[in-house]
């Protein structure tokens, strides 16, 4: 046909690059890595600094030392006294949030009318939202306070103050996590426990939290290395005392806390004093990124569980 | 007579406020022991072939007039049947015709799904299910449920079997061990997991699991056992062995059987309804059903003109 014979053969080469498809994938790229470069360059800096401070203080003593002094002569560097004031306000906001946490989790899930339900939801967002800042303070003037006349004994600055706020600052953690995990339950579970004959008690007991169980472990495990990662509420409610006790009642020390008062004090850079904050925040990085990692296990097994 | 189910109210004995006057029986379906052995075999296998004769049969469930409603729409029209005792009842229809929501009625697992209604009278032997004060939980106990999807609970196949006894109130090991071993031989999986009790249920095939499901229904002994499409999601051969079964649990149960499969119902049934768009068209002996349906609708689908 003369048609044909006359139209050129198309042009299969692009008159310019699409650059614009490249500059996007080049953007989106750079945004990826930059928290990747942000994760690398911090455990950059702790390690170049922590090295060198285990040059000056040695392994065996950072980790078996049962005194924290950093400004005495000589100076001492052990840091279980820290490891156990972060231990005793985490653990005690976990006592504190997970039976309430769960408590709730299964409310929601399984007892509270959609009502109920969509009313409390946005409440446990708002909590989620206060500052954290804010927790500390009240735990100084109202909390403390509080407890230093139920317990006369206690430490105007204690770590059952510092639990109480913490363990409330998880709280909205664990509820909306388990909440998750126990509707994720399947419904054909459930109508199969009821249909033989089950209360809503033994259905809920005995089928839904005993399926939900490990993601409900996560959701424990996610909310204590909040706990322990906690700075600002332990900071101003817990004291300042490094010391191994196991008495709430006492002021503590927590390893967030002691970085804290490092960073805003006079320490010169370059010392072994400025440096142990690398140490301890290191060591404090090690052990939330362990309890995240050993959560993250725990729910991948759970979602092939059901998948 | 309108009588209300409503979903908060399945786990709560007599919770229900209906205007119920006619039901004046005092005896009450929580009057049953927990668990009943049993009932006698009676006369094997012989097929009743006239509709003369399935009427003269006792009848273990009878629905007058049932009508069902989602919120405002109405899945049931008057439906009247009744259940002959140890004989095989199946349900045909097209999808969504009404079948399984009939079937749910019958052990008010509807009562769990928000905004449902039920009219009519459902007669448990001589006892309406949907009487004020009918506990749903010793109804659920007498009226077993085995479901299109096989729903084990992720537990050990023991466990999965003991927990209808156990929920029940059978605390002791021989009692149980005895029930689980009776209940596995009757679903006739005994023998492939005799060794294997303590595993979990989720490692075994469909066709086992669904027969697990058959086994932990019948551990509550059941005088009715509902099965919804119990064979649709299995392949011919477990959809055979489940056949089978049905075959021979007959002589010791009643059996519904909701199904979409024609030829099912023609081998495993004694008599067989047929519903359309919510409606009862037809219900008969099962041969006479197949053979010289009545109504024109039920020739149409039975010999697949629609559906």
């Amino acid at each position: 046909m003369a048609l044909t014979a006359t139209t050129p053969p198309m042009e299969l080469t692009a008159p310019r690059r699409r650059w614009l498809e490249s500059v996007i994938h080049a953007v989106l790229l750079v945004c990826a890595a930059a928290s990747v470069a942000t994760t690398v360059g911090i455990v950059a800096v702790l390690l170049s600094q922590s090295i060198p401070f285990f040059r000056e203080v040695s392994l065996v003593e950072f980790f078996t030392g049962t005194e924290w002094a950093p400004l005495f002569s000589p100076a001492r560097y052990g840091i279980i006294p820290l490891v156990f004031g972060t231990t005793l306000v985490a653990g005690g906001a976990a006592v504190i949030a997970i039976p309430l946490g769960l408590g709730t989790a299964i409310y929601l899930s399984e007892y509270a009318t959609p009502p109920v339900r969509h009313a409390v939801k946005p409440l446990l967002e708002i909590l989620a939202g206060i500052p954290s800042v804010v927790f500390g303070y009240v735990a100084v003037v109202f909390i403390s306070p509080l407890l230093r006349k139920v317990f006369p004994s206690a430490d105007y600055f204690n770590a059952l103050n510092a639990s109480i706020v913490v363990g409330v600052m998880i709280l909205p953690m664990i509820i909306s996590l388990s909440e998750d995990v126990l509707r994720s339950v399947p419904r054909s579970l459930r109508e199969g426990a009821f249909a033989l004959g089950a209360t809503k008690l033994d259905v809920t007991m005995g089928v839904v939290v005993p399926a939900a169980l490990s993601g409900i472990m996560a959701s424990f495990l996610l909310a204590i290395a909040r706990a322990i990662g906690e700075t600002m509420a332990v900071t101003l409610a817990a004291g300042a005392t490094p010391q191994m006790t196991l008495n709430p009642l006492k002021s503590v020390q927590t390893m967030t806390a002691y970085i804290v008062e490092v960073s805003q004090g006079d320490a010169a850079a370059g010392t072994p004093e400025h440096r142990s904050i690398f140490a301890v925040g290191l060591t404090l990085f090690v052990m939330t990124l362990a309890l995240n990692v050993f959560a993250q296990m725990i729910l991948k097994r759970m979602r092939e569980k059901y998948e | 007579m309108a009588i209300t189910a409503r979903t908060t109210a399945p786990l709560m004995r007599g919770s229900e406020s209906a205007p119920v006057g006619r039901d004046q029986m005092s005896e009450t379906l929580s009057s049953q022991p927990p668990v009943r052995p049993p009932a006698m075999r009676t006369e094997a296998g012989a097929k009743p072939r006239t509709a003369a004769e399935i009427n003269k049969l006792p009848k273990k469930v009878t629905a007058t007039d049932v009508n069902f409603f989602y919120g405002e729409h109405q899945a049931l029209h008057g439906i009247n049947l009744g259940v002959p005792e140890h004989h095989v009842t199946a349900l045909i229809g097209p999808s969504g015709c009404g079948k399984s929501t009939f079937l749910r009625c019958l052990n008010r697992m509807n009562d769990m799904i928000e905004g449902t209604r039920v009219e009519g009278t459902i007669l448990l032997d001589d006892q309406d299910i949907y009487r004020p004060r009918t506990d749903v939980v010793e109804l659920r106990k007498r009226v077993g449920m085995v479901f299109q999807k096989s729903n084990p609970f992720p537990k050990t196949i023991y466990e999965n079997v003991a927990y209808g006894p156990r929920v029940a109130g059978v605390r002791k090991r021989e009692v149980l061990n005895e029930i689980v071993e009776k209940c596995l031989i009757q679903s006739a999986l005994f023998d492939e997991v005799k060794d294997r009790l303590d595993t979990s249920a989720l490692q075994l095939s469909g066709g086992q699991q669904q027969r697990l499901c058959i086994a932990r229904a019948l551990a509550t002994g059941p005088d009715v056992l509902l099965m919804d499409e119990p064979a649709s999601a299995l392949d011919p051969k477990s959809t055979a062995r489940v056949e089978d079964l049905i075959f021979e649990l007959k002589h010791t149960y009643t059996i519904v059987i909701v199904t979409h499969n024609m030829q099912q119902a023609a081998r495993v049934s004694d008599q067989t309804a047929f519903f359309y768009e919510g409606h009862l068209v037809e219900a008969g002996p099962t041969n006479e059903l197949f053979t010289k349906p009545k109504e024109k609708q039920t020739e149409e689908y039975i010999t697949g003109r629609f559906g």
